[in-house]
């Protein structure tokens, strides 16, 4: 057991008590009550639980607590106060959420592709996001709302 | 659905604990639209509720009796209260009932929420609207008929008045409640909100990780379980040691649970009890169990396959014996036979199934994911001998549902784990078990024969099927009763033939079945759209063309699964849909070459849908590149969530066509996580493209009926473009060598 020192969301966090090996997500989770992050399969398949280290796209599920020491983390809950992230504007005017539970995701994936990528394809879009399941079938608009995201953060620079 | 209020004073007016009188409306109606579970067939009357609770400073609360899964309940529901009550949708909050059978119809499955709540909830938003009128002529001591609800409020138009429901709350609870029978239904040519897009309530909760699923709850001193259950279906522990598992840091405890038969269906198992997940898991893996595999440790999907081609060879159950099938097809020269596949499927709902229960000696409180939350309540009830009453079920979101959330294995587990313990727990599934012990879409064997004769008329139609059947293991009156049920809209085709025979042989199996988005029309209407289009071909004729002939004139085609509550199959209907999506496909235009095109279409939960799809091979596998649908599930109360709901069952029925099995070895699932049960992904999607109908008939279901035209459409594309007619699901690639 162990205390592993992180930021996660602009803060800095202490985990006491950890077992080194206990992935990021059941942190996040079960110990630190942060459940905007989803369990989906505990193998890196279906994206559910991806968050940001150090501003990397990175599933949570096979991430080693003692690996993030140091590390910055960004959930789901640290993209905004408030849903006004670009992202997540873009998803609510597109209502893309069904079941929802994929979304956090699915988000978290858009965002680094966003940020490596200011103006994504189509083919960029599914390359990049295909690593995220949605089993309500949601891509469609997934697509659509990366496009509109892009086009906001893109005017959002030009006005700036 | 019957409308015989049955109204308690005392029930549906009270005062609200917070912010002083409040306005709560309901109804209760006798009969369930969906009563499928076997304990629910105990209760006939399932009661519908629907209440609205304004406070005195104006907030108004619609609250959903109803399971939010994705499905868009949450949204569409309230719409239809706000409708009646002229409110300003952006005014409305919707809060989740609590769990009171004998208020609420909570039970969501069978694509029934907004058909069966559409008059209901209608009769109650307009009762309440009435009552709040009533208030306002009193307060204004004027004739209520010069008075009209408007945004919110009531409007005293020469008098240039106006208060809010909220001002009027407290004098309206105290009027007596209209007669439901008698209440005025706003006219359909003055909605504002019915039939125009609204976006999902939820949607910014689901946008910013704050909405909170099943798997979320989160209670003080609860502790985190998982369950070692037996892989062999029908097996349990005969020992285990838990030695080594007691010492992994973080577990608590380990206990067993027994296995529970019908009405649960639990498998039992070893529980491992910790501080929270991850060590439960960990726990788990260090466990050494024996099992006694029990009676199915023989079980595969080959015999099985053996097992359905037994049954074959002998003459099945009768179902239906319209003329004489076998001497029209004896007799006939180009007759056409073809033999059809479908393997068990799972749900995979991307919430794992969990369930979190505390048990305390006066009371219970559980946060569970289900469709059936009065069933939930039930259970927990037994287990823990509280009465139902003292039983809290709070019904939270659902990562999915598509039927397997009807169930309730996941919440006697979890009922058992919390009466052993006495402490709040969470029974988390894994995705391994979530894939390995789900209720299955049954696997089925159909063998259909027919002839078209000289006239291009259809002479017959024989449809045998051998399938593992869901009644065989929920209807405990006996296996072989309801056997129609096996075959949905196939007992009942819409295209006219003088002689049609439904044969059906039960094939028994270990593995559980049950409801599976859209249940038997999954296969049903592969089957059926599939061999139609075979005859077309072995006819020569375009396949639009050749449907639209043999379906024939405008007329009602009883239901005969379901003849006294089902609604006949209305042919100018489904006539339309396929003509509609056949138009917006740009039917007969030429394709890019090596592309084909493929039609169906296909009457389920009362509802029409067809689809076109576009499909090629390349490098030996099937590439979906579009789908155009057309449905009609009468008045769409929000188009933008009939639109989603087509596009997601698309998708869930491209995942059986185009996928993985669920195959089955040494009695147990063979596929165990998404690396060997892939889903599709974003760059598999196919552009689709939804049309509804802006009927003006009645809400029918729109969660399950755009399922069943994908597989046969995609297959008849894959004909079409190559002339291999694809008779087995998933497609696999050797059937398109």
């Amino acid at each position: 057991m162990a205390a592993i020192t992180f930021t996660l969301n602009g803060k800095s966090q202490t985990v006491d008590d950890v077992s080194p090996d206990m992935p990021l997500l059941w942190v996040l989770r079960d110990k630190l009550q942060m459940t905007g992050t989803k369990f989906g399969c505990g193998m890196a398949l279906c994206g559910a639980c991806t968050v940001h280290i150090n501003g990397e796209a990175t599933r949570s599920c096979v991430t080693a607590i003692s690996t993030v020491a140091g590390k910055k983390v960004t959930t789901i809950e640290g993209l905004s106060a408030d849903g006004t992230h670009p992202v997540q504007q873009a998803w609510i005017e597109e209502d893309v959420p069904q079941c929802g539970y994929c979304q956090s995701g699915q988000i978290m994936s858009a965002v680094a592709l966003l940020s490596k990528k200011a103006a994504p394809s189509d083919a960029d879009i599914d390359d990049f996001m295909s690593g995220n399941i949605c089993r309500c079938g949601t891509y469609q608009r997934i697509r659509k709302a990366i496009h509109r995201a892009a086009a906001m953060q893109s005017g959002k620079a030009k006005s700036a | 659905m019957t409308t015989s209020p049955v109204l308690n004073r005392r029930d549906f007016l009270k005062t609200g604990a917070a912010g002083g009188a409040a306005l709560v409306i309901g109804l209760h109606l006798p009969g369930s639209a969906y009563a499928a579970a076997a304990d629910q067939e105990k209760k006939p009357a399932n009661p519908l509720n629907a209440w609205v609770r304004i406070t005195p400073d104006n907030r108004v609360t619609l609250i959903l009796g109803k399971s939010e899964m994705g499905q868009g309940a949450m949204t569409a529901l309230p719409m239809i209260l706000a409708e009646e009550l002229y409110l300003d949708w952006k005014q409305v909050t919707v809060e989740q009932a609590p769990t009171n059978p004998a208020v609420y119809d909570h039970g969501t499955g069978g694509s029934g929420s907004v058909a069966g709540s559409w008059l209901p909830l209608r009769q109650a938003g307009a009762a309440a609207r009435e009552m709040l009128i009533t208030a306002a002529a009193q307060l204004w001591n004027v004739n209520r008929d010069t008075c009209q609800a408007q945004n919110g409020g009531v409007l005293h138009g020469a008098r240039k008045q106006f208060l809010t429901y909220g001002e009027l709350a407290e004098t309206a609870a105290k009027l007596p409640v209209p007669d439901f029978n008698n209440v005025p239904l706003k006219n359909s040519s003055e909605f504002t909100i019915v039939g125009h897009d609204r976006k999902r309530i939820e949607g910014t909760a689901k946008a910013t990780g704050a909405a909170k699923f099943g798997i979320d709850s989160r209670t003080p001193g609860m502790e985190f379980a998982v369950i070692a259950r037996c892989p062999v279906f029908g097996g349990k522990a005969a020992k285990f040691d838990a030695a080594k598992a007691k010492q992994v840091p973080g577990v608590r405890d380990v206990i067993s649970i027994d296995p529970v038969g019908p009405g649960a269906f639990t498998a039992g198992g070893v529980v491992v009890l910790a501080d929270n997940s991850w060590a439960a898991i960990q726990g788990r893996k260090a466990l050494e169990i024996t099992w006694d595999e029990g009676p199915n440790a023989a079980e595969s999907s080959e015999s099985l396959r053996n097992h359905f081609i037994e049954n074959a060879a002998k003459p099945g159950k009768m179902v239906r014996n319209d003329g004489d099938a076998d001497a029209a097809l004896g007799s006939a020269a180009k007759k056409v036979e073809a033999v059809y596949e479908l393997p068990f499927a799972p749900h995979a709902c991307m919430e794992p199934m969990n369930c979190t229960v505390h048990i305390r000696p006066d009371g219970a409180e559980a946060w569970v994911p289900t469709q059936a939350p009065q069933w939930a309540q039930d259970i927990i009830a037994k287990v823990s001998g509280l009465p139902p009453e003292k039983v809290n079920v709070h019904t939270t979101l659902m990562g999915g549902g598509f039927g397997r959330r009807y169930q309730a294995d996941f919440v006697m587990e979890a009922a058992q784990v919390a009466k052993a313990t006495g402490k709040p727990v969470m029974v988390l599934w894994t995705r391994e078990d979530d894939m390995q012990h789900d209720f299955y879409r049954p696997a089925s064997y159909h063998r259909l024969s027919g002839v078209v004769d000289a006239q291009g008329k259809l002479a017959a139609w024989k449809h045998f099927q051998s399938s593992t059947s869901i009644a065989a293991m929920w209807d405990k009156n006996g296996a072989e009763k309801p056997e129609a049920s096996e075959f949905a809209t196939a007992a009942f085709i819409p295209y006219e033939t003088p002689n049609f025979r439904v044969e059906y042989a039960l094939a028994h199996s270990g593995v559980p079945r049950a409801w599976w988005r859209s249940v038997e029309h999954s296969s049903s209407g592969f089957v059926v759209e599939s061999f139609v289009d075979e005859l077309a071909a072995a006819a020569g004729t375009d396949p639009l063309a050749f449907r639209l002939r043999l379906i024939g004139e405008a007329r009602k085609i009883p239901d005969f699964t379901n003849p006294k509550e089902g609604k006949p199959l209305d042919t100018a209907r489904l006539k339309a849909v396929l003509q509609l999506a056949a138009d917006k496909a740009d039917w007969g235009k030429p394709l890019p070459k090596g592309v084909g095109r493929g039609i169906a279409g296909y009457f389920s939960f009362e509802s029409y849908t067809a689809a076109v799809a576009e499909a090629s091979v390349e490098n030996g596998a099937v590439r979906v590149h579009r789908i155009v649908y057309a449905v009609d599930c009468g008045r769409p109360v929000n188009p933008a969530g009939v639109v989603a709901q087509v596009e997601s069952a698309a998708i869930y029925a491209l995942s059986a066509v185009m996928k993985d099995a669920i195959t089955i070895e040494r009695g147990r699932v063979a596929q165990a996580n998404f690396n060997d049960y892939d889903m599709p992904r974003m760059r598999e999607m196919p552009k689709i493209e939804v049309h509804v109908t802006m009927s003006k008939e009645d809400p029918t279901g729109i969660g399950e009926p755009g399922l069943p035209v994908v597989a046969p459409a995609i297959c008849n594309a894959v004909f079409a473009a190559t002339g291999k007619h694809l008779r087995r699901l998933p497609i696999k690639s050797a059937d398109l060598a």
